[in-house]
């Protein structure tokens, strides 16, 4: 019997002990194998210094010369370029219930600065090519590629404003050409992180604080961490880059993942690992965004194109000097170091599209599809982003204003003012019909994040999700989360149970003493 | 004639004792997890409710063992004598100091109440917690992809059967704390769990139960 007990005493405590002390440790993998490229000998050495090259070694007359002189070298460059979405702006996409589409910034609309068509000659300024001026631009010359705005190394090249993707004349294009390489993260900062015409403003975890930050703010990126450049997770080949952002994407295909590099299961706890199965790694990742500037909130159209008291345009700035208010774009809202929003998503979208009605408020710009029962839904962070923007009341759809142009009179709204116009020849322009009554309509679009990943220590704590109160995932409600929910008519039972036991046992108690200490009474008294 | 009884073996105290301890831990845990309590953190509460979850489990495997060997399980079989005195007991007479009404004795410890409940504890809460309790496990979500486990298309049941359970498990433990003290002094129940002796009204026929328990080498 003895033994017994000392060899079940000997299987039950120590395991106990053991377990929870490890358990303890916490999930300590903070150290990866991962090497940053900058100290990958394999990436140390250039194979080939541009700048010894004869075709180079000369003065461009002007940026398509350039580009020939990339490809008399690099022949099939081009093609693969021209297949990208970076040079069509638009992708062949399979939607549920529309079937095979084309959409890309080319033609879609967003709750920013909406969308390009009639302002090409400024919108382009963040296409990959030269000249795409309007609908005549010529999408099969290779020579309107632009090679060097993504592999420009000397830090020298920039695009002109309102120049339909053509570099400042000033720009020493020989220079350039001789000093390029692969893109570091400046290259695609250029464009990436001032999308929607600021820094920060569209994505919010896309700022040009990453090209020199801290762990905290991004530990991929940080200058006192892996420092690593865009393209080491936007893996590219043959001009195909990874990655997707679903304002203008809609299928899970050819996604850069964070399991790319870390693995299905990169945790030391299951318990964590089994997460993954529902829950995408930014949700806990990325516990805030704009961490270091912020980013727009909301944007209101129907301010816009107010002028002083000498007919100009002009801008209000609030405390931190940020826009509050500008003629040409109307009002906005500004936040930074956010919590994220959190949707089930399934890697597919759907957008709105111009010739769709509207059958909603507010407008869903695009829809991240999923749902708790979707075996491919996860649970993901977003930036949902407000707008209020033009939309025609008769015909109840959105509104493509031509906001640019050249000169005045040409009735782009930034230069003429007058919304009515505007918004004519903008769907002029499309070639939709507009019936001429236009009104403002709230809308929304939905931005999954995936930049500016913590360190593991400052991740999303369990109680902040596993909670009554204020939990972070409060409003996905088509599940039971333990912490979280729980049934309300079984705890007040249970509850009661417990308060009548207990009272029970109180009274109980009460009667015993006092009868037995009237009994003694009565025997003293006898 | 009184006499102390060994009447609780030493493998029935410690598997009383650990089950007690873990019964308490897993209520403390199982509610700070369930969203009632704040002690641990809700990260420890599931790391230590899981760990004493699986230490129960070796526990119970044991105490099964040790009732069928034994012949311990017999002590469970309800009965219908005294079951209306039992209870009239509590309800009146112990206010009356009426005696018990129930002996206790070697070959019969539990009273027809305390059977009844033990019973319903053993094949019924206690069974339903831990398969309950495994199934929240072993839960896996809707899922593609390669982590295959049990697939059921909602937790809510599980939890809520799981909850339950424990509710009744707490209301089970605040009238045992004080049943305790309904002994014939208000600590003999609580001495003899802990020494193993306690001193009853003695009978012939327990001089002749405890000749056949010694025979039939039941460990003590
Ligand atoms: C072998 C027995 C048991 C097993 C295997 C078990 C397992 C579990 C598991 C896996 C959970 C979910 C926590 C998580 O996500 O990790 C849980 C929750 C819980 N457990 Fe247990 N448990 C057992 C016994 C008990 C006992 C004895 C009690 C109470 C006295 C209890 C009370 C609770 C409560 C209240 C919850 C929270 C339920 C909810 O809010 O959804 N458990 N248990």
């Amino acid at each position: 019997m003895k033994r017994l007990i000392t060899v079940l005493l000997i299987l039950l405590v120590p395991p106990f002990i053991l377990m929870g002390i490890a358990g303890m440790g916490g999930n300590g993998d903070d150290e990866t194998d991962y090497v940053p490229r900058k100290q990958d000998p394999m990436y140390q050495d250039a194979s080939v210094d541009h700048s010894k090259f004869e075709e180079l070694q000369k003065d461009f007359n002007n940026a398509h010369e350039v580009t020939k002189a990339c490809l008399s070298c690099h022949t099939e460059r081009g093609k693969e370029v021209m297949s990208n979405a970076h040079w069509n702006w638009e992708r062949d996409a399979h939607i549920k219930g529309r079937g095979v589409t084309y959409l890309g910034k080319k033609n879609l609309i967003n709750n920013f600065c909406t969308g390009i068509a009639g302002s090409e000659g400024t919108c382009t300024r963040c296409h990959i090519g030269y000249g795409w001026e309007d609908k005549s631009f010529d999408f099969n010359d290779q020579s309107n590629i632009d090679c060097l705005v993504c592999h420009d190394n000397s830090g020298t090249y920039r695009k002109a404003k309102g120049a339909a993707g053509y570099p400042y004349p000033s720009i020493d294009l020989g220079f350039v050409a001789q000093s390029v390489g692969s893109p570091k993260k400046e290259n695609c900062g250029i464009c990436h992180f001032f999308s929607a015409g600021g820094n920060n403003v569209k994505n919010g975890a896309l700022d040009k604080a990453l090209l020199n930050t801290t762990k905290d703010v991004d530990v991929h990126m940080a200058k006192d961490g892996a420092d690593m450049a865009c393209v080491e997770c936007h893996i590219t080949e043959k001009h195909q880059m990874k990655g997707k952002y679903y304002g203008v994407s809609s299928m899970d295909r050819n996604r850069a993942t964070c399991t790319n590099c870390h693995g299905a299961r990169p945790h030391e706890d299951n318990l964590l690992n089994e997460h993954t199965i529902k829950v995408a790694c930014q949700t806990c990742h990325i516990p805030r965004y704009a961490k270091a500037n912020p980013t727009k909130t909301r944007w209101d159209w129907s301010t816009a194109t107010k002028l002083d008291e000498d007919g100009k345009p002009y801008s209000i700035d609030n405390d931190e000097g940020q826009h509050e208010y500008l003629s040409i774009k109307g009002s906005f809202e500004w936040g930074q170091n956010l919590k994220p929003d959190y949707i089930w998503f399934n890697g597919t979208a759907d957008h709105y599209l111009l010739s769709d009605e509207i059958d909603e408020t507010p407008v869903q710009i695009n829809t991240l599809k999923g749902k708790y029962s979707d075996e491919d839904a996860k649970i993901w962070p977003v930036k949902i982003h407000k707008g209020k923007q033009p939309y025609d009341k008769k015909y109840n759809r959105l509104v493509q204003m031509k906001l640019w142009d050249e000169e005045k009179g040409q009735g782009a709204l930034w230069k003429d003012f007058n919304w009515a116009l505007s918004i004519e020849k903008g769907m002029e322009y499309i070639g939709l019909p507009y019936s001429g009554d236009y009104g403002f309509i709230s809308t929304e679009m939905t931005l999954p994040l995936s930049h500016m990943v913590s360190p593991a220590d400052q991740s999303v704590k369990c109680e902040e999700c596993h909670t009554r109160s204020n939990s972070r995932l409060a409003k996905l409600e088509d599940f039971y989360m333990p912490g979280r929910d729980y049934n309300a008519a079984l705890d007040t039972m249970g509850s009661i149970l417990i308060i009548l036991s207990l009272i029970g046992v109180v009274i109980h108690a009460t009667l015993r003493a006092v009868s037995a200490s009237s009994r003694k009474k009565a025997s003293a008294n006898k | 004639m009184k006499k102390q009884v060994y009447l609780y073996y030493r493998f029935e105290r410690f598997w009383h004792w650990a089950q007690a301890i873990l019964i308490l831990f897993l209520g403390f845990t199982g509610f700070e997890i369930h969203g009632s309590l704040d002690i641990f953190g809700f990260e420890a509460a599931v790391k230590w409710h899981n760990i004493a979850a699986w230490a129960f489990i070796v526990l119970i495997v044991f105490a099964i063992f040790w009732h069928l060997t034994t012949n311990a399980w017999k002590q469970y079989l309800p009965t219908a004598k005294n079951l209306k005195a039992q209870m009239e007991f509590y309800v009146t007479g112990i206010f009356r100091n009426t005696p018990h009404p129930t002996k206790k004795t070697i070959l019969s410890k539990l009273n027809p109440l305390q059977r009844l409940v033990y019973l319903g504890l053993k094949v019924l809460v206690i069974p339903v917690m831990v398969v309950s309790g495994l199934f929240y496990m072993f839960y896996r979500y809707p899922q593609s992809g390669d982590i295959e486990t049990i697939n059921i298309s909602g937790l809510e049941n599980i939890a809520l059967v799981h909850t339950l359970g424990a509710f009744l498990l707490v209301v089970f433990v605040i009238v045992h704390l004080y049943l305790i003290t309904t002994g014939h002094t208000v600590t003999s129940n609580l001495k003899a769990m802990i020494t193993g002796y306690e001193e009853i009204e003695e009978e012939d026929a327990d001089e002749e139960a405890e000749e056949e328990v010694r025979k039939h080498d039941i460990p003590v």
